[in-house]
């Protein structure tokens, strides 16, 4: 039983293909080279339908895919001060923020939400390598606090996507304080016996691998996802060591004991609703075609409403 | 010998006049030479007066690299007594990156932890030049963990270029050995202090700088990635670590002004490299301070107040 291609993709794909994409575009697939018609890559949630490759998903795809009926509510995320050092490198930082987000539609680069996935109620946080590589500074720190507040608040699992090439280096130290901001909202779920479940997505490196990203009860990764503290470029080059066939990989991680899993995108949602039934002692999930699901509060998210950015497409 | 910075040249041709003068005079008696000798002493210390009075960010970086600033291991040594190293995580090996053990100061018994970066191209092979592997780590760990059942205050003292970038070290999961790291620095009931005492590089800092009150030298430096790392990602030119360690605002001053660390410990004229017995003392006596502060805390508040001051953290910026 698929939950997916059960009951939440045709409706909320169809959405999105009708309406974001015009209908001749064409994504060139990163590892093998086939041209997927976009319908078609969207349906199988970014996932290249000839070798599976699992490419870049936004935090507003994943979570269209992911609750039920594709709705979600998002949880209100502090805003930190813009630019706190007046940082410039070649551009001013607030200007790469603004470029980001003309890109991407986002405010920042993680999303947090509130939901249901197979009638199970959770918090989810989802990191966006679309905006400035999905880097970890002041906001992205709120966000997932926010998140593990709200978890505690509602005694809700948290589930959280990684995706980041790192910290952000445009808030110098306080970037690097999110590492511990960031631990701090871990012990806040783990006090409150909240099962937090990371899902580590390609790719998950640096202060982001070194901090929340491993700290989760379960963690599973996508197929292929690299996931390392230090990148194996910079490995190469100071320590000049070789490194082996699929180095940092998903697989390479499970195989060193550093994942309990390796599941596929397509899989990642029955998954994700048995593990927390059971980790919260709850009945087994029933498959179907379930209507969305009543919610107290008015959805101010879901997937077919204007927020919704447009999906990347590659042109080539 | 003194080991000249690039930028400390001219210094180093004054010193080394006025050491030219006195060994002529040594060879010959006849020769007065001290007049000049002294005057050229007097010059040379408002020289350095004057290059250290306001060191520009990356010359502080290359200040807290010196060779010569004295290390984890010279302050265990002058500042603690009985010290009794604990090795090893217990699970692969034990990391000489990090040093570790039961000590007292003055008369407390705490957990002391630090990098020792060595002091020669042997001691810094054997102690991989300060960078831990995931064994330092969980080293630590256990070491927090021990202090905190047995209610010892830990203190650490903190100098890396930051965690290793190799392949055993990627394979045995480095970076969930910081995340745990920085993890068990939250978790512990008993006051944890940290000082930068020279490089504070990145995770491989935050994994033991996670602590109620941080500390750093006049001349430190903590960043969330070096100079050089962060010019060749942003500028796409390693060369541009002037520029780079200027934007990314890793010096004690800027820190503080952030709201980051808690104190700035003074340096002796010209920097810890030139007086290392001064600067290990200003390190005591600091310490002494903060430890101080919590005497009759409960282990429940402590963890409360640990956990407030990095949530709070942030809200401060800098004034462009
Ligand atoms: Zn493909």
């Amino acid at each position: 039983m698929n939950w997916i291609s059960n009951y939440v993709r045709p409706k909320i794909n169809s959405l999105f293909s009708r309406r974001e994409v015009p209908d001749n575009l064409w994504t060139k697939c990163p590892e093998c080279g086939t041209m997927l018609f976009h319908r078609e890559l969207s349906e199988n949630l970014n996932v290249c339908t000839n070798c599976d490759h699992h490419m870049n998903f936004t935090p507003r795809e994943r979570f269209a895919a992911l609750f039920d009926g594709g709705v979600f509510v998002e949880v209100k995320v502090p805003e930190p001060i813009t630019d706190p050092l007046g940082f410039r490198d070649q551009k001013k930082y607030p200007d790469r923020l603004k470029a980001a987000q003309k890109a991407t539609a986002e405010k920042e680069a993680m999303l947090v939400a509130e939901g249901e996935i197979g009638r199970t109620p959770i918090i989810a946080a989802a990191q966006d390598f679309s905006f400035m590589a999905g880097s970890m500074g002041m906001y992205v720190g709120n966000a997932i606090i926010a998140a593990a507040e709200r978890a505690v608040k509602l005694k809700r699992p948290l589930v959280l996507f990684s995706a980041a090439g790192g910290a952000r280096m445009q808030e110098g130290i306080l970037s690097l304080m999110q590492m511990p901001r960031t631990t701090v909202a871990v012990e806040l779920l783990r006090e409150a016996r909240l099962p937090y479940i990371v899902v580590l997505t390609h790719p998950t490196t640096g202060g982001v691998t070194a901090s929340y990203a491993m700290l989760g009860d379960v963690h599973i990764a996508e197929p292929g996802a690299l996931i390392c503290f230090a990148g194996p470029r910079v490995i190469e080059q100071t320590i000049r060591e070789k490194l082996p066939e699929g180095f940092q990989r998903a697989e390479y991680l499970l195989d060193h004991g550093m994942l309990d899993r390796v599941t596929h995108r397509r899989k990642m949602r029955d998954e994700l609703v048995a593990i927390l039934r059971m980790l919260t002692r709850q009945s087994p999930a029933v498959a179907g075609d379930l209507p969305a699901p009543k919610t107290d509060v008015a959805p101010i998210a879901v997937a077919d409403t204007p927020v919704t950015p447009k999906t990347k497409v590659e042109k080539k | 010998m003194t080991t000249y910075l690039e930028f400390e040249k001219p210094l180093a041709e004054i010193e080394g006049k006025a050491e030219e003068l006195r060994a002529m005079a040594r060879n010959n008696a006849e020769m007065k030479v001290e007049k000049e000798a002294a005057a050229l002493d007097k010059k040379a210390a408002d020289l350095l007066r004057e290059l250290y009075k306001d060191l520009s960010p990356w010359r502080k970086c290359l200040v807290a690299r010196h060779p010569d600033r004295p290390h984890c291991k010279d302050y265990i040594e002058a500042l603690f007594t009985e010290y009794t190293p604990l090795a090893g995580d217990r699970n692969f090996a034990d990391d000489h990156a990090i040093m570790g053990g039961l000590a007292r100061l003055d008369d407390l018994p705490v957990m002391v932890i630090g990098h020792e970066k060595g002091n020669d191209t042997k001691t810094r092979i054997e102690r991989n030049f300060g960078m831990a592997r995931p064994e330092g780590y969980r080293k630590a760990i256990r070491l927090m963990d021990l202090a905190d059942r047995f209610g010892l205050p830990v203190i650490t003292l903190i100098d890396t270029p930051g965690a290793y970038p190799g392949k055993g070290a990627e394979e045995r999961g480095q970076a969930e050995a910081i995340a745990r790291s920085t993890q068990k620095c939250l978790e512990i009931g008993v006051p944890l202090i940290s000082v930068v005492i020279g490089e504070g590089g990145s995770g491989g800092a935050v994994a033991f700088a996670t602590a109620d009150r941080v500390a750093m030298l006049e001349h430190s430096v903590y960043s969330v990635i070096s100079p050089e790392g962060c010019a060749s990602i942003l500028w796409k030119d390693a060369e541009k670590m002037r520029e780079a360690a200027d934007a990314l605002k890793l010096t004690a001053q800027d820190l503080k002004k952030l709201g980051v660390i808690d104190r700035i410990i003074k340096e002796p004229s010209g920097g810890a490299q030139r007086n290392s017995a001064a600067a290990i003392a200003s390190v005591g006596s600091e310490l002494a301070l903060m430890l101080a502060e919590f005497a009759g805390k409960k282990p429940a508040d402590i963890i409360k107040e640990r956990r407030r001051k990095y949530l709070d953290l942030g809200t401060k910026g800098l004034a462009a």
